[in-house]
């Protein structure tokens, strides 16, 4: 009695779930059974890198595909799109979010920084410099989101962010590799490379914050 | 995602009244909830009324009586990390810190935490029958996988958990919901009051009217003690809470305590907590006493008992 799915139910069900893996422009066209809603796009304007962008953005369109199919900065990833694994994280004003779960037009007059914004390949950000030498990767794919956050995360450490590991709640928080590993735990990584993105970061960390 | 229009508000009446005067409209916030279900199409708004630039919901502030005042946008990040929020209200932080990532919390906001959707896997899964999702359509835990679920104040409907953490810490504080309703007049709401048993409406997550803006939560003044909050999980970080327990501990042994995941609002029965200088079990037998578990979820009644006694172990330092 619990399940009593109707044939309607179901048909309705599974072309939710057909539509689930259509291409993101076959979305675009999907406007719902029923005649819902047309399609509605908005100018928006943010700087992306110091860069002044300026577009005209279905409102559909997350910051994460902003970037990545209108901006060509395919710099950040997607991976779940649904904020569980971390590969889309940007700088936002400063502070790291889930590309993927936001839309564009949230974001007008925002400042976004991304991997390619950290640094280039002939001037490395310190980060990156440390995830090359102590190898912070296999595939790579994780490795932008996984730099961005690190960067922030050590920004989170200075500025007294709290942490769920932190002993006394109230104290000033310290480096380590637990709290690392607690702060970094939005970045998932496949491939397992987590030994070697801890001694990245710690790198970067002894150097930043003066810390053991 | 379905197509939606798109618009900014200035003021709370504003917002009110635009997502009012739309039965498809919705209020949007840092979007981590919402935007995750739109893309799934379980949540389908035409219409977004984003709040971000509300005057005056941004701020934590000191009210009249020595409490706090949280605006409903103060993102979870921010308020963990206040130092009187810290200082006075621990538990609150410590809440706050145990659920989701470094990311997400910079995202999330007060209000929007409050009203995330549950995480019952079935809910998630548009193949399959689920009251909350598409009402009278049938409920496909209650013959599933019921291991996350809950235990206590379920109904023939529904036995989905209110899924996150900070809640629970605003439940044992005594916190108090405040909004502006369609009509422009205020209401106040306190904490126990706010978040619904499914009943026979599973649908209705909350006592909020469609188009009634949250503008703050509001903490009364410092009640001290130690602020103990353990959530156990399958993995060490970044996953939902099994059992979590809010507790305020003084130093005589008496103290408050509310439950998450294992109801559909947080769980306090303040009647048991005269039995808390007995020690944990003394507390459960009471908190529990209605307890309908599944066969999968049985497990959470002792793990209940287990983690309330690890939370006065802890408080006895
Ligand atoms: C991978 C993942 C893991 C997570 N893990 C946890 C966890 O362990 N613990 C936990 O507690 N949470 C967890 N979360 C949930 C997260 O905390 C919520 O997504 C977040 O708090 C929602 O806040 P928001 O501002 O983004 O809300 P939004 O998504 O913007 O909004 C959520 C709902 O609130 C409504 N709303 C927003 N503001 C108002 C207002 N002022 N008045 C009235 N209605 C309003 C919206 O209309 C919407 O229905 C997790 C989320 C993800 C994606
Ligand atoms: S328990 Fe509630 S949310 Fe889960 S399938 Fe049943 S009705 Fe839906």
């Amino acid at each position: 009695m619990a399940f009593n799915t109707t044939r309607r139910a179901m048909l309705a069900g599974s072309g939710a779930a057909v539509a689930l893996t259509q291409a993101p422009g076959a979305h675009a066209q999907s406007t719902g059974a029923g005649g819902g809603t047309p399609p509605s796009s908005m100018p928006v304007s943010f700087t992306v890198n110091g860069t002044a962008a300026e577009l005209e953005l279905d409102t559909r369109v997350t910051l994460l595909d902003a970037l990545r199919e209108h901006l060509e900065l395919t710099g950040t990833k997607k991976g779940c799109d649904h904020g569980q694994c971390g590969a889309c994280t940007v700088m936002v004003n400063g502070t790291r979010i889930n590309s993927c779960l936001s839309l564009a037009v949230q974001h007008q007059g925002d400042e976004i920084t991304t991997i390619e914004g950290l640094g280039t390949p002939e001037d490395l950000h310190p980060m990156q410099a440390a995830f090359v030498k102590h190898d912070g990767y296999q595939c790579g794919y994780c490795t932008p989101g996984q730099i961005c956050s690190a960067v922030a995360t050590l920004a989170e450490i200075r500025a007294g962010i709290p942490s769920h590991v932190q002993g006394d709640i109230t104290a000033a928080p310290v480096f380590n590799a637990a709290e690392l590993r607690e702060r970094m735990s939005g970045n998932i990584c496949r491939c397992g490379a987590y030994s070697n993105i801890v001694e990245a970061i710690t790198e970067v960390a002894n150097s930043d914050l003066g810390a053991a | 995602m379905r197509p939606f229009t798109y618009q900014r508000v200035a003021t709370a009446a504003e917002a009110a009244a635009a997502v009012a005067g739309n039965p498809a409209a919705k209020f949007l916030a840092g979007g981590t909830n919402l935007l995750d279900l739109m893309k799934l199409e379980i949540e389908r708004p035409a219409h977004l009324v984003d709040v971000q630039d509300i005057e005056g919901l941004n701020a934590i502030e000191q009210t009249g009586d020595g409490g706090l005042r949280i605006g409903a946008l103060v993102s979870n990040t921010a308020l963990a990390a206040d130092e009187r929020v810290r200082r006075d209200y621990g538990v609150l932080t410590r809440a706050i810190v145990a659920g989701a990532s470094g990311q997400l919390r910079n995202k999330a906001t007060t209000a929007g935490n409050l009203l995330q959707r549950t995480r019952c896997p079935y809910f998630y899964d548009p193949n399959l029958p689920c009251n909350k999702r598409n009402p009278g359509s049938g409920c496909a835990a209650l013959e599933g996988y019921s291991r996350q679920l809950a235990v206590i104040g379920t109904s023939d409907k529904c036995i989905a958990t209110y899924p996150g953490d900070m809640a629970i810490a605003l439940r044992v504080l005594d916190a108090t919901v405040e909004t502006v309703q369609p009509d422009g007049t205020e209401r106040t709401i306190p904490f126990g009051e706010f978040h619904r048993l499914p009943g026979d409406a599973p649908e209705k997550d909350n006592v909020l009217a469609h188009g009634e803006l949250i503008t703050a939560v509001t903490l009364p003044r410092p009640i001290g003690g130690e602020h103990v909050y353990h959530k156990v999980r399958d993995r060490a970080s970044y996953a939902f809470a099994l059992v979590s327990v809010a507790a305020v501990i003084q130093p005589d042994g008496t103290g408050r305590v509310a439950f998450g995941g294992v109801a559909h609002k947080p769980w306090r029965v303040e009647a048991a907590e005269a039995a808390m200088p007995q020690g944990a079990a003394a507390v459960t037998a009471q908190v529990f006493a209605d307890a309908r578990p599944t066969e999968h979820n049985a497990f959470k009644l002792p793990l209940a008992t287990r983690a309330l006694a690890g939370v006065l172990a802890e408080a006895k330092g």
